[in-house]
């Protein structure tokens, strides 16, 4: 399990930041989507998996009992995700206004800022 | 979109999906649920309700502007948050009040938490319908 | 009421953006809320400042729950310092931008966002705790793209662009730093971290991750080889949007490898060098950067990065003396870049143009204007008596007690060109014979505006080239903080007691 979590975790890093140096801007919010997922997707892999494991303590007992899988990673996550949901509907809200203001999906054409005036 | 068997259904999923998110933020403090995932709920029937009807007759039905919302629920996040202060304790400590008699006590603890919880789902409910509604507006 | 004093800077914020977003569409409300509650959090400040520094480190545990469990807040003097900064900037730039942003730009709830920007910048200086530090960097990059974006504008948006998808990815690479700090300690307390990450075994792991939070922060910083971004975007907002980006915004980056790199990772040779060799790079690019730009607020944007040079080579020589010169020269830039950047916008609001080529005659138009605007200008230069001088000094003297004479001669060479360039202005902007700007219609002119505008326009400036003179001419009062900051700093069980111990937990 930890191994495939792991490849995965490879793979859409490898994906997003693939997508990111394309040159479309729609390219662009995916990239940013998928590196997002993957840095997600770390925490919970680094938080030690427990299967079956919640941490609740039984009604009977003071302390866990056995190994417990830890609630931690799912709170930083859940934020994260609530972060990243923020930022990405900016982001497309950005590009959207960006193509029709530039008119254009092409990265390399949005050099204005960039030249010398 | 504009069939007849979606805004038919989507008139009564409307109340439904609005009570279920109530349902989620109530049973959020101990049980999965709470007030980001009720707000998404209560966002997502309005959502669709947008789909089957038009987004003109949705704004209509909401009444207020989803914008305001936000300081709504911010506010009464922030009010749930400093309540703690006045009782001498740091900044969001969980203040629980002693529990209801019984016809009000499905509703399980009340505590500051609560309300904290409903602050979350209206700004969730608020930014998620003007992300939605300032994008689908501007098409 | 003091025992929860570190929290009212950050309440505060808050309240103010809730007023102000109820009253959404009521800008002239929303001014006077913003410039009265700026004054109150600037008092706020004063008083956290003054209470951290009689009685030390103080520290609250949100929600009472035990450290390193819940999140804690700690304002220890560099803290309480910089909120200290921040609420004079805010003061500054809230008035600015009352009377210089216009209200097609205000209505679309600049200053809720603003104050929300001050909420995430206060709230990154004073959290103890490494994911929460985070949270408050996403809220200071959200609320900084809508600021950006605020008004549309085709450079806006394009400057933008580039804004966003650097500072996401600078995002990304620290919640995977911390998600690999989570695996290796199980804790995200910064002073527990202190100790957990010396105890690891597997130390390879921990330079990447030091790394991964260098390249992190370092994007936000504006270092070397990632500063890209900023020349693309600070000079397209309107100017008071710029001049709260150029003071606070690169040096919540600088603040978090201060903090990171002092508490939580020891800097071993190769860090170290990683850093100095970075700081002699953005020295020069920086630097050779503002040299040839011709539109104002794109050279200072350049000297923001040049500067930020410095503060990297005080933390990469790591002695006490560097790292207080690189605190010294951090309150200086603050107060400066700040004001610098509103005077740009009052150069703009004088002639309608930033270009330096249509500029000039500006001495001979507004004299007493132009010898305000030589306060902030020969301070960045640091001309001796005034505040730019002394951090250079102890940089310099820490690195003959380094012996980094490269990082030396780079640090003359930008100071050198810095005062090149400030001369090239000055000579552009104030004494050359301008050629005659054709008059725009309908453009605020700066004379056309009411004098309660002028006033509110030229009160910040006023007001922080009066502190910079402090900071100049006061210089022993800020190099006692500088070093104090410095060796609470370098000795950082000060900072762990005050997390552990403090630790007042109450009995539910």
């Amino acid at each position: 399990m930890e191994i495939l979590l792991a490849i995965m975790v490879g793979t859409l890093y490898a994906a997003g930041i693939y997508m990111i140096l394309r040159r479309s801007l729609v390219k662009l919010i995916i990239g940013i989507i998928l590196l997002g997922n993957g840095a997600n997707l770390l925490i919970f892999l680094l938080g030690r998996i427990a299967k079956g494991q919640p941490p609740i303590i039984p009604e009977a007992s003071k302390t866990f009992l056995e190994a417990y899988s830890d609630p931690l990673p799912q709170a930083l996550i859940l934020t994260a995700i609530v972060i990243s949901f923020g930022l990405q509907s900016f982001a497309i809200i950005l590009v959207k206004r960006a193509h029709k203001v530039v008119k254009t999906d092409d990265l390399d054409e949005m050099n204005a800022t960039d030249e010398y005036s | 979109m504009r069939t007849l068997i979606l805004k038919t259904a989507s008139n009564y999923m409307l109340p439904l999906l609005l009570v279920f998110s109530v349902f989620i933020l109530l049973r959020g403090h101990y049980l999965p649920g709470g007030g980001f995932v009720g707000g998404l709920i209560a966002s997502i029937a309005f959502v669709l309700h947008a789909f089957a009807n038009g987004l003109e007759t949705t704004k209509e039905l909401i009444r207020i502007h989803p914008g305001f919302l936000m300081p709504t629920g911010l506010g009464l996040a922030f009010v749930s948050g400093i309540g703690p202060l006045f009782t001498d304790k740091p900044f969001m400590t969980g203040l629980w009040f002693p529990e209801l008699p019984p016809p009000l006590s499905v509703l399980g603890n009340i505590g500051t938490a609560l309300f904290f919880d409903i602050g979350v789902y209206f700004v969730v409910l608020g930014v998620t319908l003007t992300i939605i509604f300032s994008i689908s507006e501007s098409t | 009421m003091t025992e929860q004093l570190l929290l009212y800077p950050l309440l505060l914020q808050m309240f103010l953006a809730i007023v102000l977003m109820f009253s959404w569409s009521r800008i002239s409300w929303q001014k006077g809320i913003s410039i009265i509650g700026s004054f109150l959090n600037l008092g706020v400040a004063v008083w956290l400042f003054s209470h951290v520094w009689e009685n030390g480190t103080q520290t609250i545990q949100a929600g009472n729950w035990a450290p390193p469990f819940g999140i804690t807040f700690v304002a220890d003097s560099l803290s309480a310092t910089l909120v200290l900064l921040t609420s004079i900037a805010g003061v500054a730039v809230s008035s600015f931008s009352s009377a210089s942003v216009i209200p097609s730009r205000l209505k679309f709830g600049y200053f809720p966002i603003f104050h929300f920007l001050l909420l995430g910048l206060n709230g990154a200086f004073l959290t103890g705790d490494i994911f929460n530090l985070y949270v408050w960097f996403e809220i200071i990059i959200i609320t900084s793209f809508v600021l950006l974006t605020i008004g549309g504008e085709k450079a806006q948006l394009e400057g933008a662009m580039k804004y966003f998808t650097l500072n996401i990815l600078a995002s990304v690479i620290f919640l995977t730093a911390i998600a690999v700090l989570y695996g290796l300690t199980g804790s995200l307390n910064m002073a527990d971290l202190a100790g957990k990450v010396a105890a690891v075994e597997n130390r390879t792991l921990i330079q990447v991750n030091a790394l991964l939070f260098l390249i992190g922060f370092g994007i936000k910083s504006a270092v070397f080889p990632l500063y890209f971004w900023l020349p693309a975007s600070y000079h397209t907002p309107p100017s008071a949007v710029s001049s709260i980006f150029g003071g606070l915004l690169t040096k919540v980056g600088v603040y978090a490898l201060l903090r990171v790199f002092t508490l939580i990772f020891e800097l071993d040779t190769f860090l170290q060098n990683v850093l100095l060799t970075i700081a002699v790079l953005t020295l020069f690019s920086g630097a050779i950067g503002a040299l040839v730009q011709n539109n104002i607020r794109k050279m200072f944007s350049y000297l923001v990065i040049c500067h930020i040079g410095y503060m990297i080579a005080g933390l990469g020589m790591m002695t006490e003396v560097a790292i207080a010169g690189a605190i010294f020269y951090l309150i200086h830039d603050i107060l400066v870049k700040t004001n610098l950047f509103m005077v740009t916008g009052v150069i703009y609001k004088l002639k309608a143009t930033n270009s330096m080529k249509k500029l000039g005659g500006l001495y001979a138009d507004q004299p007493l204007l132009s010898l305000l605007f030589a306060i902030p200008l020969f301070s960045l230069v640091g001309i001796p008596p005034l505040s730019g001088f002394w951090p250079k000094l102890s940089l310099i003297g820490a690195g003959f007690e380094t012996g980094n004479y490269v990082l030396i001669g780079a640090i003359l060479f930008a100071s050198f060109l810095t005062l090149f360039v400030v001369v090239r202005f000055w000579a552009e902007v104030f004494w050359k014979n301008g050629e005659k700007v054709e008059k725009i219609r309908n453009f605020p002119y700066f004379n056309k505006l009411r004098n309660y505008k002028k006033f509110q326009i030229i009160g910040p400036i006023v007001f922080l080239s009066i502190i910079t003179l402090y900071v100049g001419f006061g210089a022993e009062n800020i190099q006692a903080l500088a070093t104090r900051i410095s060796y609470e700093l370098m000795n950082s069980e000060g900072y762990i007691d005050a997390v552990f111990s403090n630790a007042r937990i109450m009995e539910k």
